[in-house]
């Protein structure tokens, strides 16, 4: 067709390759990473120091004798000066060592280690139906009303959206269990016996982030939509299917994962309340029998699991994001 | 605003719901407080009924009545935490903006590192330190609520003291904390409250989260939570007493919720991530207009001056956009381009030219109305509302290159797969052999190093890289017509050259016909052997290129060209324009549109609009009485101005 007659003179000479932005990116997430770190077993270890009495002697109970209480403080090292003490924290967390249980006398890690899945399974499944759903929702509602079309679908989208959101996962949890396991009987609402039990659990979790998450959705498939290589795909006179799917959803998606990372904390978090209204065995219903039973270690060690994993999860999230989005990288650093 | 979203009624319903649980909160427990704690153990469990609306509990006491009582202590322990957070938050966030940059950077950090903790963990950490109990979990969520609280405030200062009478206040000497108490606390204090507003609502949420994990309240004392909690153990015997409080927990987090946010104005709505959508939705919603309709526009004859010729590529008679409001960026246009032609189409910024350029490529979406006589494309006959039936058609022989490259590649895509693409969609052919089609056109449009080039993302490319990767892109089927809108506006003038010799390359050796659309004379004169003049959203003029200068006829034409800066033009003056403004397009005088700013006019151009006809028959003027001498139009003594983008345009 049309064939190269002259050779370029125009700045278009393969690009001197600039110095990759992905070591200084990694540094200084890493280094977020740290800090966190640093911050979550500080406070850990700060729940016992904090504790206002004696913490064994509130755990044990006022009838324990009190060469137990004293055997007890010894063998958490509660006489210790409190940097040694601190210094021991950092060891045993390096080491895997959470200590035992005050009320079960079972080791922290073998209590964590039978539930940690149950509550990384739901967190997963919550935040694959949040993200499927908010995109799924968000960017129908802006095809739908895409050129001021159908502006009673955006109002009654927007208002039930913002409504929706603001409402609790415990509440969804105890209108799910009404609406599912007491007026039909359609699925379990307690224990976990495989995957049916994972639905109302998830659905409770993901509700409300589905709501917040498909408007903000919404509104970048509506800037993603005025944009013009969305013209240019429309000049190859593709299908609709093709470009939303092709053309406009990798557009959105940087956006809707970044916020869907934010709200991975918010995840966790609601898995905690949502373990607890479905009965499931897991990290979150774990925690809060330990704080209610006062059992230290099992509290502290939760929280600095939780913690930490919220960190790890976030870097995650970014490094996908940088993987996914180049330009992201060079506007960090 | 107000008008395109239920705002109105979104307020009246919290300002109601907020009177409600302040009524609830001082005279729940006096009205309802006894019933409440009555127990009729002969009635346990007692279903909801006439005398128990919600039932009974297990001691027999009435749900309702405990509902309403608890109101107070409820809203309480809410308060006390978002008083904490907000307090917290405030002092926090407006601290960092008082101290020096050493301490700004720490508190910075350890915002950042706590914000990405989900509240609830902070709060079961206090919690655990504290032990369960309203103490613990009101000071729990308080604390969790600060990290968020302070940010948002930072934020707000931040934008605050961006803006200019800081800066004056500063230049006068004025202290950091002197600014912050009397310029920027005052400005922020609004969003502030609003905030603090949905605080309360998330608090209250929280609170009663803890208490219904058997954190927070304990009994005998009982709030929404506590009463939630017992409900959910017994729903399947009972399941009012549990959807009872629930009602409670999200009418009053609804209420606390939505009033900060209906009462907010854009600044505001940003303290969490789920509420980012909304200013924006709104800005976007505030633009749309309610469609209008294009009967009014009037039609004219002046298409049967266009000579019909029957190996016309394109060929299109009394073609109309209008926009929903009235506006007519396109007025009754005829074009014919012949096969392996170089058409121009020139016009001031809002011309409707661009708009014209995207109708005549069928890509004006539904807000706009389009509607024609005749359109013609490759000898297809397109009927008006038809166009998708044509996709083929349009998607192989039909090429546009838009004037932003930056923006006009999918930058999610790697080039080569976009290139790519038209070749699968529309030829059926495989990945592998449409990938290389696509590196051979890189190649054509003197890509260097194609092969890696098309395994790149258009960030990767350089601005004129990206239009010839644009151009490829239109040469990946067999073009009849290249519409290229200002294809070389954004670039630089080294690379504008190439563009266009790239295109003139295109033009002649595959016969593809082009129509460039430029306000740039020089570009056009260089580039066209034909240019079609648009004013008002109308061919004023349709004349050969080697006529432009000396012979055109229109006053308009002749004004442009006077107005083209040349080796003369003195650089440290103003520039000369054309006296006047082009009229409104929703609001066109009777006659001609240029009457307003002719020299020439007189009461016939004020009354009728002129048709297009010819003045010999490669060139046509739509004028009353068209130039025929060397004498230009007058130009406006050199005054401010402006390049001819600086007006207001509707179309581009």
């Amino acid at each position: 067709m049309v064939t190269v007659s002259a050779p370029p003179t125009d700045h278009t000479v393969p690009t001197v390759r600039r110095r990759s932005p992905w070591p200084g990116f990694i540094a200084r997430r890493l280094l977020r990473l740290a800090l966190g770190i640093v911050v979550v077993v500080t406070l850990a270890f700060l729940v016992l120091q904090l504790v206002p009495g004696d913490p064994v002697r509130l755990a044990l109970g006022p009838t324990a004798p009190v060469s137990q209480v004293n055997e007890k403080r010894a063998e958490l090292g509660l006489d210790d000066p409190i940097m040694v003490q601190y210094v021991h924290y950092w060891q045993h967390v390096l080491t895997g060592d959470f200590g035992t249980s005050i009320v079960s006398r079972q080791k922290v890690t073998t209590i964590i280690s039978a539930r940690v899945g149950n509550t990384v399974t739901l967190v997963a499944v919550s935040l694959a139906l949040t993200l499927a759903g908010a995109v799924a929702l968000g960017m129908s509602t802006a095809a739908l009303t895409h050129n001021n079309k159908r502006r009673w679908l955006l109002a009654g989208f927007r208002f039930t959206a913002s409504t929706l959101n603001v409402i609790p996962e415990y509440v969804y949890g105890v209108a799910l269990v009404y609406v599912f396991a007491v007026s039909f009987a359609l699925l379990p609402v307690a224990g976990d016996d495989g995957l049916t039990t994972l639905i109302l659990p998830s659905l409770a979790i993901s509700l409300g982030p589905i709501a917040g998450l498909s408007r903000i959705v919404r509104v970048q498939t509506v800037e993603v939509l005025g944009q013009e290589y969305i013209q240019a795909a429309r000049s190859k006179r593709l299908s609709s299917l093709r470009i939303y799917g092709r053309h406009a959803l990798p557009n959105l998606l940087t956006a809707a994962l970044t916020i869907g990372g934010l709200l991975l904390g918010v995840l966790v978090a609601s898995t905690v309340v949502v373990e607890n209204v479905f009965a499931r065995p897991g990290l979150g219903s774990t925690v809060v029998t330990a704080i209610v039973q006062r059992d230290y270690p099992v509290a502290q060690s939760v929280l600095l699991l939780l913690g930490g994993a919220v960190l790890v999860v976030n870097l995650v999230v970014d490094v996908a994001l940088s993987l996914l989005d180049p330009r992201s990288l060079i506007r960090d650093s | 605003m107000a008008v395109h979203r239920p705002r109105g009624v979104t307020q009246y319903v919290c300002v109601l719901l907020l009177v409600l649980i302040a009524f609830l909160c001082v005279f729940g427990d006096p009205i309802w407080g006894d019933r409440a704690e009555t127990i009729d153990a002969a009635n346990a469990f007692g279903p909801a009924s006439g005398a128990h609306w919600w039932g009974t509990d297990d001691l027999g006491r009435d749900v309702f009545s405990r509902v309403m009582a608890s109101s107070q202590l409820s809203i309480k322990l809410a308060l006390l935490a978002a008083a904490i957070g907000v307090g917290g938050g405030v002092l926090v966030g407006v601290g960092q903006a008082v101290l020096g940059p050493f301490f700004r950077r720490l508190l910075n950090t350890l915002i950042t590192v706590s914000l990405a903790f989900p509240g609830l963990l902070l709060a079961l950490l206090v919690n655990a330190v504290l032990g369960i109990g309203p103490r613990g979990a009101v000071i729990g969520v308080g604390i969790a609520l600060i990290p968020p609280f302070a940010r948002f405030t930072q934020t707000l200062a931040a934008s605050a003291a961006a803006s200019e009478y800081v800066a004056a206040a500063r230049v006068l000497g004025v202290g950091r904390l002197q600014t912050m108490r009397r310029h920027i606390l005052p400005n922020i204090a609004k969003p502030l409250m609003l905030t603090a507003l949905m605080a309360i609502g998330t608090s209250l949420v929280s609170i009663s989260a803890l208490s219904f994990l058997g954190l927070g309240i304990q009994p005998p004392s009982y709030d929404w939570g506590q009463l939630l909690q017992f409900g959910l153990q017994n729903i399947y015997v009972h399941p009012m007493a549990a959807i009872g409080p629930t009602i409670a927990i999200v009418l009053a987090g609804l209420a606390f919720n939505l009033a900060g946010e209906a009462f907010a104005d854009e600044r505001s709505r940003s303290m969490l991530p789920a509420m980012m959508g909304t200013g924006l939705a709104e800005r976007l919603a505030a633009k749309a207009e309610p469609a209008g309709s294009v009967d009014a526009i009037a039609s004219h004859d002046d298409h049967d001056a266009v000579a019909d010729s029957e190996e016309a590529v394109l060929r299109v008679k009394g073609l109309r956009v209008a926009y929903p409001g009235g506006v007519q960026p396109v007025r009754d246009v005829s074009i014919e381009i012949r096969p392996g032609e170089r058409v121009a189409l020139v016009g001031e910024s809002g011309s409707g030219k661009s708009t014209l350029a995207l109708a005549l490529a069928c890509l004006l979406d539904g807000s706009s109305a389009v509607d024609w006589e005749q359109f013609e494309f490759d000898g297809v006959v397109v009927r008006p509302g038809a166009e998708s039936e044509h996709r083929h058609l349009f998607g192989t022989k039909l090429a546009v290159v838009f004037q932003d490259p930056t923006n006009s590649l999918n930058p999610a895509i790697r080039v080569g797969r976009q290139l790519a693409e038209l070749r699968q969609v529309h030829y059926g052919a495989g990945r592998r052999e449409s990938f290389a089609a696509a590196i051979e056109r890189l190649e054509d449009v003197q890509i260097p190093g194609a092969d890696m080039r098309a395994r790149q993302y258009p960030h990767e490319y350089s601005g004129g890289m990206r239009q010839r990767a644009m151009i490829a892109s239109g040469l990946m089927g067999t073009p009849r017509l290249l519409v290229a809108d200002e294809p070389t506006t954004a670039l630089d003038v080294t690379v504008q050259a190439h563009v266009l010799r790239l295109l003139e390359r295109v033009n002649e050796e595959t016969g593809t016909a082009v129509l460039l659309i430029s306000h740039d004379i020089s570009v056009v004169l260089s580039f066209c052997t034909r240019v079609l003049v648009m004013y008002a959203g109308r061919i004023v003029e349709d004349i050969p290129t080697a006529d432009m200068l000396t012979r055109a006829a229109h006053p308009y034409t002749r004004a442009l060209i006077a107005a083209v800066p040349d080796i003369d033009t003195m650089t440290s003056g103003p520039l000369a324009t054309i006296p006047g403004s082009p009229p409104n397009l929703d609001s066109l005088p009777a006659g001609c549109s240029f009457a307003a700013r002719c020299p020439w006019a007189d009461d016939i151009c004020r009354t009728d609009d002129p048709a297009l006809g010819p003045v010999n028959p490669t060139h046509l003027v739509a004028c009353h009485h068209p130039r025929t001498g060397e004498e230009p139009t007058p130009l406006a003594a050199p005054t401010v101005v402006p390049s001819a983008d600086a007006l207001p345009a509707s179309a581009s």
